[in-house]
Order: structure tokens, then C-alpha cells, then sequence
């Protein structure tokens, strides 16, 4: 369970003002909202990567704003996360990416981390990918490897933002069923921000909207499609005339 | 200037309390950064693997750089000295006068500068590229603290590269001016060497330009460190902070060549 209670944040202007949100345990929460809208900042408040000027943060029965950095380092163990632009280390192979958390964070042995990198690649279906570089792979490759070095460890809760920014329609259709079928998989609570409304929501159990830092919206896949309030009408249907 | 221009300019004092400001936090932003790898250093939590490659790529990749720089600053050294050496005759004290300068300065200094543009301006970029990129970020993410995994490593290979480039480039320079008294002055190489060794020149010379690259070292670990960290604003920001790092490490390195010169008289 993911619970946020009156989060704000403010840098030179509000970026996040009293944020209400509420993910159930093995959830697929998505996350929509013009750009700037504070959705990314949700996920990184949730991480302890930003830490909100109020409110509260809370995962699990855990409070993460009072949480100290050796806490918060523990605390992380249990989270995945997709970054918008993958964030995979330029200097480390795809294997070495993938492998890098279970390398720092848990005991395994080599044999192990081979086999379980060899998994989520054959899972990412990138399998033979184990040698490359970063830079040698395509934008939707790159954002699979992401996909397995958040998976790798099998956490609890998976966050993924914009995981398919920048790749076609094909491929970001075959990124989301991967996505929900990992969820299905592994029972995680999973919070997904994109900007691809007609494919996030054909694996989202809830949804919430951001506009201008506020969640406006929050509720289930089918209440959003029926949505009254005319700015999450307007945003979900494309309409060019409207309050946005 | 134009008037719209000129209008906008804050008045001096606002501008000098503004930089006053701007220094002091960079000093105590530098003053945090060492403390905390100064305490992973003395833990051993830092990534073994990240220091080993990065003494190859910072420390052995530099020594085409430092051998060209060393080798001709020694022979300069002499060419500049030359009409004096003849004028007076004063062969006999070439070594000296080139062991005296190259030991206690020149090498410390120029081998700083010339690892400083290629070592430190390329770390700043490097870890200004990451943060730009959210590499950082997920390090974070990841429960990994990029102080122990990416930075200590980092400056522990400059300060090293630092050392033992400037006893590289002793060695080479005083080789150079050696080759240059020979070549221009026609003074041979068991007088240069007789010059060096006859007791006018001690360990405590030597021990000068090391204790001066280990400060270098310091400062351009910690600068192209601290920049390429708190890099913000895409490919510009990257750029803003490698020239940020240069040109603090440098100005870092004379001032504090000029504090140390009088500290190690």
C-alpha cells in the first residue's frame, strides 16, 4: 500500500500542493497528466529522492519522510524503478546493468546473478543482448534492459516512469503487456506514469490524474472514461475545446 | 552597454555580498563533499573496482600528456636559462638551477594544470552527464550511495594520478633539461647530474612538489567532483559545469601553490 496525505513541495513555485493518493497492495496504478503536472515528482517522493516541504509519505506501515539514509537505503531494496530516460550506466554492459542491484544490495552468488539476468532477458526477450553497451542499443531496447534491471530483484513495489516514451505504437503495446504481465507475475504494488493514455489505460486497474501539481482525479480505470470533471474529460478524450 | 542592460546590473555591493555569498557555499558544498568521502575512505566503503578503472583511465591514459609536457618544460627551462649559464660560466650549476625550479614548482604545477584539463574537465563531465541522465538518481534509487560507489573511487584516482605523475614528471623533466644542456650548451650529463646531486638539493626539494600535488590533487578532485554532481540543465548544464571545474581548480591550484610556497619554505 502506497499512501500519500497532503504532500506539497515547492522549489521556485509549487510543484506538488496537497497531494492525495491512495494505491492498494498489487495494484497497476497509472499516473496521467500534461507534462509538469508533478507526476514524476510523486514517484521520487515516494522513492525519499525528493522529500516534500509537508504532508506525509507512507509505504507500507513505513513513514518515509522520517526515515534516516541508513533506513531509506533498506527502504529501497524493496522498490524497482524505470526512470523517464532509462538511466542505464553508459559504462557497464547490459548484463552488468541488470545484474548491478543484485550485485550491491543482496548475497548471491555469480551463478545465481547469471541465471537470473539470463531470465530477465529472456523475459524482456532481448536474450544474447548480455555483452552490449547501452549505447549500442535502440531506444525500446534500452527501455526493456530498464524494465529488467527494475525487475531484477524482484521488489514489492515497481515504479515506472514514462516507460514508453519515445517508442512506437508496436513496440510501447509490447512494453505495457509486459509490464501487466510482470505485475501479474509477481503480485507488486506498481505505480506507471505515461503520457500513452490509450495503451496505459488497457492495463491500469486505477488511474490518477495530475494538473498543475494537484491530483484532480483519482479512481478506477472505467470511472475515469466517465470522468465529469470537464479538465479530466478533456485531457482523457483529446478534445481541443475545454477548460485546459 | 544599453541602457536596458546597464539598468539591470546589481548594484556593487549587492554584487559583492552575492559572490561573498556564492564562495562561501561553494567552500562549505566542497567542505561537506570531503568530509563525507573522508569518511568512506576510512570505512573501505568505496568500490574497489571503480578506483582500479579509473587509475587506468585517469592514471595511465595520462602519461602521454605528462611525458610531452615534462619533457619540454625541462629542455625550456634550460633554453631560458642558457645566456645566463654562459655569461657567467656558471655550467657547474645548471642541475641545480634546473632540479631547484623543476622539482619544487614547475613540475607540480604544470603536471596539475595539464591533469586538471584532461582528467578533471572529462570527471566533470562524466558525472555531469550521469546526473543529467538520472544515472545518479538511480544509484539512489538503488539504495547505493553515489559518494562511496562513483566519487571517493574518483578522487582517489586523481589525487594518486596527481602523485605519481608529478614523480613521472620530475624524472622526465630533469631528463629534458639534461638532453637541452647537453644539445644547446654542450654541458655534459655527468655535470647536469653532479649539479643535482652535490647537496645543494635535498629530499626536503622533492618532498616540496609532492606535498604540493597531493593539495592539487585534492582540489581538482573535489571540484570536478562537487560540479559534476550538482549538474543541472541538459547537455548546456554539462558544458557550464566543465568550465566551471577548470576554472576553479586552477585558480584553487595558484592560490594555494602561493599559500603553500610560503607554508613549505
Amino acid at each position: 500500500m502506497i499512501r500519500l496525505t497532503g504532500v506539497s513541495k515547492s522549489f521556485d513555485r509549487a510543484v506538488l500542493t496537497e497531494v492525495e493518493l491512495y494505491v492498494p497492495e498489487r495494484c497497476l496504478f497509472g499516473m496521467i497528466g500534461p507534462g509538469a503536472s508533478g507526476k514524476s515528482l510523486i514517484l521520487r517522493a515516494i522513492t525519499g529522492l525528493l522529500r516534500p516541504d509537508r504532508g506525509q509519505v507512507t509505504v507500507g506501515d513505513q513513514n518515509v519522510l522520517a526515515m534516516g539514509d541508513l533506513e531509506l537505503n533498506e527502504f529501497r531494496k524493496g522498490i524497482g524503478m524505470l526512470f523517464q530516460n532509462n538511466a542505464l550506466f553508459d559504462f557497464m554492459t547490459v548484463a552488468e546493468n541488470i545484474a548491478f542491484p543484485l550485485r550491491r544490495l543482496f548475497d548471491l552468488s555469480e551463478t545465481e546473478i547469471a541465471a537470473r539476468v539470463a531470465e530477465r532477458l529472456a523475459r524482456v526477450d532481448l536474450p544474447g543482448f548480455q555483452d552490449r553497451l547501452p549505447a549500442g542499443l535502440s531506444g525500446g531496447q534500452k527501455k526493456r534492459i530498464g524494465v529488467a534491471r527494475a525487475t531484477v530483484t524482484r521488489a514489492p513495489i515497481v515504479l515506472y516512469d514514462e516507460p514508453s516514451a519515445g517508442l512506437d505504437p508496436v513496440t510501447s503495446q509490447k512494453i505495457f503487456d509486459l509490464l501487466r504481465a510482470e505485475q501479474r507475475a509477481s503480485g507488486s504494488t506498481v505505480i506507471m506514469v505515461s503520457s500513452d493514455l490509450d495503451r496505459l489505460l488497457t492495463v491500469t486497474d486505477r488511474v490518477g490524474m495530475m494538473l498543475e501539481g494537484r491530483m484532480i482525479f483519482e479512481g478506477s480505470t472505467d470511472e475515469l472514461e466517465n470522468a465529469s470533471d470537464p479538465r479530466v474529460h478533456q485531457f482523457v478524450h483529446g478534445a481541443l475545446d475545454g477548460p485546459l | 552597454m544599453s541602457a536596458d542592460s546597464s539598468a539591470r546590473s546589481p548594484p556593487p555591493l549587492t554584487a559583492l555580498s552575492q559572490w561573498l555569498g556564492d564562495s562561501v557555499s561553494l567552500l562549505g558544498g566542497l567542505g561537506v563533499l570531503l568530509g563525507q568521502i573522508v569518511r568512506h575512505v576510512l570505512k573501505r566503503d568505496f568500490d574497489e573496482r571503480e578506483l582500479l578503472r579509473s587509475l587506468h583511465r585517469m592514471g595511465l591514459k595520462s602519461l602521454p600528456i605528462v611525458t610531452v609536457t615534462a619533457l619540454f618544460t625541462g629542455g625550456i627551462m634550460v633554453i631560458q636559462a642558457a645566456p645566463i649559464v654562459e655569461h657567467y660560466g656558471a655550467y657547474g650549476l645548471l642541475g641545480w638551477g634546473a632540479g631547484f625550479g623543476t622539482l619544487r614548482e614547475i613540475a607540480p604545477l604544470l603536471t596539475a594544470l595539464m591533469i586538471n584539463g584532461r582528467v578533471g574537465a572529462n570527471n566533470t563531465a562524466e558525472l555531469g552527464t550521469m546526473a543529467v541522465t538520472e544515472q545518479i538518481d538511480a544509484l539512489r534509487a538503488l539504495a547505493i550511495d553515489p559518494v562511496g560507489f562513483l566519487l571517493t573511487p574518483r578522487f582517489l584516482a586523481i589525487v594518486a594520478t596527481l602523485f605519481l605523475s608529478t614523480i613521472f614528471a620530475d624524472t622526465l623533466a630533469l631528463f629534458g633539461a639534461a638532453y637541452a644542456g647537453w644539445a644547446f650548451l654542450g654541458i655534459e650529463p655527468g655535470i647536469f647530474y653532479r649539479g643535482l646531486t652535490t647537496g645543494l638539493l635535498g629530499f626536503g626539494d622533492v618532498a616540496h612538489g609532492l606535498i604540493k600535488s597531493i593539495v592539487f590533487g585534492i582540489v581538482i578532485g573535489l571540484s570536478s567532483c562537487h560540479f559534476g554532481l550538482s549538474t543541472r540543465g541538459g547537455a548546456p548544464g554539462v558544458g557550464r559545469s566543465v568550465n566551471t571545474t577548470v576554472v576553479v581548480s586552477a585558480a584553487g591550484i595558484f592560490v594555494l601553490d602561493y599559500l603553500l610556497s610560503f607554508a613549505l619554505l
